[in-house]
This record gives structure tokens, C-alpha cells and sequence, in this order.
């Protein structure tokens, strides 16, 4: 297929037709992400998430441009921003490149704004798709910038090596409701407008849970006495997600941030996570893509007819559905 | 596979800053069920071409109040035939005077629409446009 070697080449024209057509999840897609894989698993991807108005647009604007301007190895940056579809209409508005634009003009950057389309983890079904598009094509950090998230959008940490969680001061309320979910999936926390009233608090709230979130460390009190605990081996092997406290707008704190993500990465890869993660995550899409062509088979099958019939026998209660299972797969399989 | 949506690039080329229409046809897109990505104030051509590239649209909606459509439409029609998007429709939205209408109709503007005109309009004619 010429766009997949015109992808490889580094024609941008190219790249973004082929994330369309990635996006839609076209045969045509599918069949250049098969041509593309044996070229992937070189990029760093690193998911952005946190509750809307947290600045996370902001705060991904000044990462690529840190890595454009000031890092010595000038990686090239591709981000993928998700922004919510309508659940009514299906349509979007998509915004996060109006906090990109001083990223324009520059070749070695590519933004790709693209909307959830109905997929409710924080992220899109083909993200990660697009994600290794631009790992295919030769980006070296890959910036994946969730919709708003609350409690329960933590798809990203199963496709980001590592991920980044934002909050803002002043969302007291969110950090309680949040302890239990995207907390936890944190590998570096970021406080951004940081210049903002209520930092110290949100500080303190964030690390408390922390706290909680990793009880390997510190101090037990034991009748009284208070006994340390040196955890073995694991300790070295162990991540306290750090706490960063930022001015996106200003650009103030983005160098230490950057410098905790590239220590989080060297992290990975010591403690053979990098590797762990990486098996993970394609052993779950290998599984969805095995799911798919098993349904299509099965349905390939057996009767339109026999399975409309077994529908009505459940519908009656004459048949149960675990009853009507056994039934359909002894079916297909003769 | 999803059905295919229509990707449309709303931009505010030049230095007026009121952007109150473009986002009145953002969001009426929207409403049709397109993926619109919205892009700010004070964009320059380049930016714009560039944008309409990396998010591979099918239309680019320009909002112009400033009076400098004759400067500004054919040089990003320019730049995104050099991009090799000579597919994408071009359509803008402001206060164009009469006489630049047929002008720009003939450079390879789609649509051009003044106050008062109606999204349902807009609606109808975009999706016509990526037939």
C-alpha cells in the first residue's frame, strides 16, 4: 500500500489520511495498521488526564514546546487530543488546539484533535490506534490528552506508559471524589495554577492519598513503639507517583515535570515494567481483536433464522440464555 | 466500521477578535452531527493550512470581519493546494461587500455568507459541498 510507505517516508499529507482512515476504522486502515505494526513500540506515550478546566491543553502546549525548545534531543512530538462527541447527535466541537498554538510552525510536531465517539473511558476506541500510527511513523513522544475526566476514565493508564494526572486548587470537592479513581492511576500528579489561592491545600490533600494509595512505606506505630519498615528488594523497584506544581500559562515548573517523566520512563524500563506494561496492553487488543473475528465467525455460521429463534425461546423463558449459549456454540460448531 | 464524519476547521484569520458568529456556526455543525475543530482568535494563514492538515478536514469555515478576505482567502486557498488539499471546500462567514463576492467565488470559495444568514443554510450547503 503506497500510504503506509509514503507514512514511513514522513509525508505529513499522507499521515493524516491514513489517522482518518484509522479513525473510522476503515479496512483500509486496518489493513495499514497490519502493514505498520512491525514498526511500532518505539515511542514513549505519555496520557494527560484530569477534570475539565484543569488546563491540561495548557499544560501539553508547554511539554512539547519544552521538548521542541529546551531538550537537547529535540524529539518529535505528536499529540492526540480527545474531546467529547454530542451523545445526541454525534457531532463535536474539538478545542484543545486553540492552547496549541504556539506549537504551529513547527515540523517536528503534529496535533491530531479527535472526538470520543460514543467510547466512554476518556479516550476514543481508536486512540490507541492513532497512537501507534505516529509510533509507526517515527514520533518519539506521544502526548495523549484524555476529555475531562472524573472518576472512572482511566482507559489511558492501559495505553500511556506513563500517566499524568491534573488537578487545580480550588476543586476540593473533585479530590475527595476522586480518591478512588483516577488517583490511583497517576504515575506523576500535577498541580497546575499553582499561582491560584488553595495550592497548599490541594498539595496536602493530594499527598495524604497518596499516602493511602501506597501504604508500602514509612512508619507503623506497634503498641506504642513505632517500628520502621525497609521493604525488601521491592523498594527499589517501587514508584511514588511525585507531585508537580505548575503555571501552564507561564511555563513555570514544566522543566521539572518533563525531568520526572523522563525518570518515571528510565523507572519503567529498569524494573522491567516498560516491558510488563507493554505485554499487557497488546495482549488486551490482541484479545478484542480475537473477540471480533470469533463473533464474525460464529455469526458466519450459524442461521440468521436459528438465532432469531433461540432469541424468542429466551424471550418466552422457555430457554435460558446460559441454556441458549450451549445450544448456539454446539450449532456453530458442526 | 463508523460512518464517516464530516471534519470541519473553523478559523478566525486576522486581528478583529470578535469571534461570537464563528462560534454560533461551530456549534450549529456540531448540532449536525459534524466534528468540528475550533481554532481561536487571531490565526495566521499558515497556521490555518497547517491545522487543516494535521486534522485532515474536509471544509475549512473562515470567520472574516476585518475586510481583509481579499488578502487573506486566496493565500490560504494557496497554501492548501501546495499542501496537496485541493479537495478541501472553502466557505466564510462575515461582512463581505457585494462586489468581492463573485472575485472570491471565482479564487474556489464555496460559500460565502453575510449577517441574518441562517446555519440551516450553512448545514445544507456543507454537507453538499463533500458529496
Amino acid at each position: 500500500m503506497t500510504l503506509t510507505k509514503s507514512v514511513l517516508e514522513g509525508n505529513r499529507l499522507a499521515l493524516a489520511r491514513l489517522l482518518t482512515q484509522v479513525e473510522n476504522d476503515s479496512s483500509e486502515g486496518r489493513a495499514a495498521l497490519a502493514e505498520l505494526f512491525p514498526h511500532t513500540g518505539k515511542a514513549h506515550l505519555i496520557g494527560v488526564t484530569g477534570a475539565s478546566g484543569t488546563g491540561k491543553s495548557s499544560l501539553v502546549n508547554q511539554l512539547a514546546l519544552h521538548y521542541r525548545n529546551s531538550d537537547v534531543s529535540q524529539k518529535r512530538i505528536a499529540i492526540v487530543a480527545v474531546d467529547p462527541s454530542s451523545p445526541f447527535t454525534g457531532g463535536a466541537v474539538l478545542g484543545d488546539r486553540v492552547r496549541m498554538r504556539d506549537l504551529s510552525g513547527d515540523n517536528g510536531v503534529f496535533i491530531r484533535s479527535m472526538a470520543s465517539r460514543g467510547s466512554l473511558g476518556g479516550i476514543a476506541q481508536t486512540t490507541a490506534a492513532l497512537a501507534q500510527v505516529f509510533d509507526a511513523a517515527g514520533f518519539e513522544i506521544i502526548i495523549i490528552e484524555t476529555v475531562g475526566a472524573g472518576q472512572s476514565e482511566v482507559d489511558i493508564a492501559r495505553l500511556a506508559h506513563t500517566t499524568l494526572v491534573v488537578e487545580a486548587p480550588g476543586l476540593g470537592d473533585e479530590i475527595q471524589a476522586i480518591k478512588a479513581g483516577i488517583l490511583e492511576i497517576a504515575d506523576v500528579l500535577v498541580i497546575n495554577k499553582a499561582d491560584r489561592p488553595g495550592v497548599e491545600s490541594t498539595e496536602r490533600a493530594l499527598r495524604s492519598n497518596l499516602e493511602l494509595a501506597h501504604p508500602t512505606q514509612r512508619v507503623f506505630r506497634h503498641h506504642g513503639q513505632s517500628i520502621s519498615i525497609t521493604a525488601p528488594e521491592t523498594s527499589s523497584t517501587l514508584w511514588l507517583p511525585p507531585i508537580h506544581k505548575t503555571v501552564a500559562t507561564e511555563g513555570k515548573g514544566i522543566a521539572e515535570l518533563a525531568e520526572s517523566i523522563a525518570k518515571h520512563a528510565a523507572h519503567l524500563r529498569q524494573s522491567g515494567e516498560w516491558a510488563a506494561r507493554d505485554r499487557a496492553r497488546l495482549g488486551s487488543e490482541l484479545e478484542a481483536v480475537l473477540e471480533e473475528a470469533l463473533m464474525t465467525r460464529f455469526h458466519e455460521n450459524i442461521p440468521h433464522e436459528k438465532y432469531e429463534e433461540i432469541v424468542d425461546k429466551v424471550l418466552s423463558r422457555s430457554l435460558s440464555p446460559w441454556d441458549a449459549v450451549k445450544s448456539l456454540l454446539n450449532g456453530s460448531s458442526r | 466500521m463508523t460512518e464517516k464524519k464530516i471534519r470541519v476547521l473553523v478559523a478566525k484569520p486576522g486581528l478583529d477578535g470578535h469571534d461570537r458568529g464563528a462560534k454560533v456556526v461551530a456549534r450549529a455543525l456540531r448540532d449536525a452531527g459534524m466534528e468540528v475543530i475550533y481554532t481561536g482568535l487571531r490565526q495566521t494563514p499558515e497556521m490555518i493550512a497547517e491545522a487543516a492538515l494535521q486534522e485532515d478536514v474536509d471544509v475549512v469555515g473562515l470567520s472574516i470581519l476585518s475586510g481583509a478576505h481579499m488578502a487573506l482567502a486566496p493565500r490560504i486557498l494557496e497554501l492548501l493546494k501546495s499542501n496537496g488539499q485541493t479537495h478541501v471546500k472553502i466557505f466564510i462567514g462575515g461582512i463581505i461587500p457585494d462586489e468581492d463576492m463573485p472575485r472570491l467565488k471565482d479564487m474556489g470559495i464555496t460559500g460565502i455568507y453575510g449577517p441574518g444568514a441562517s446555519t440551516d443554510d450553512i448545514i445544507k450547503d456543507v454537507r453538499e459541498a463533500v458529496k
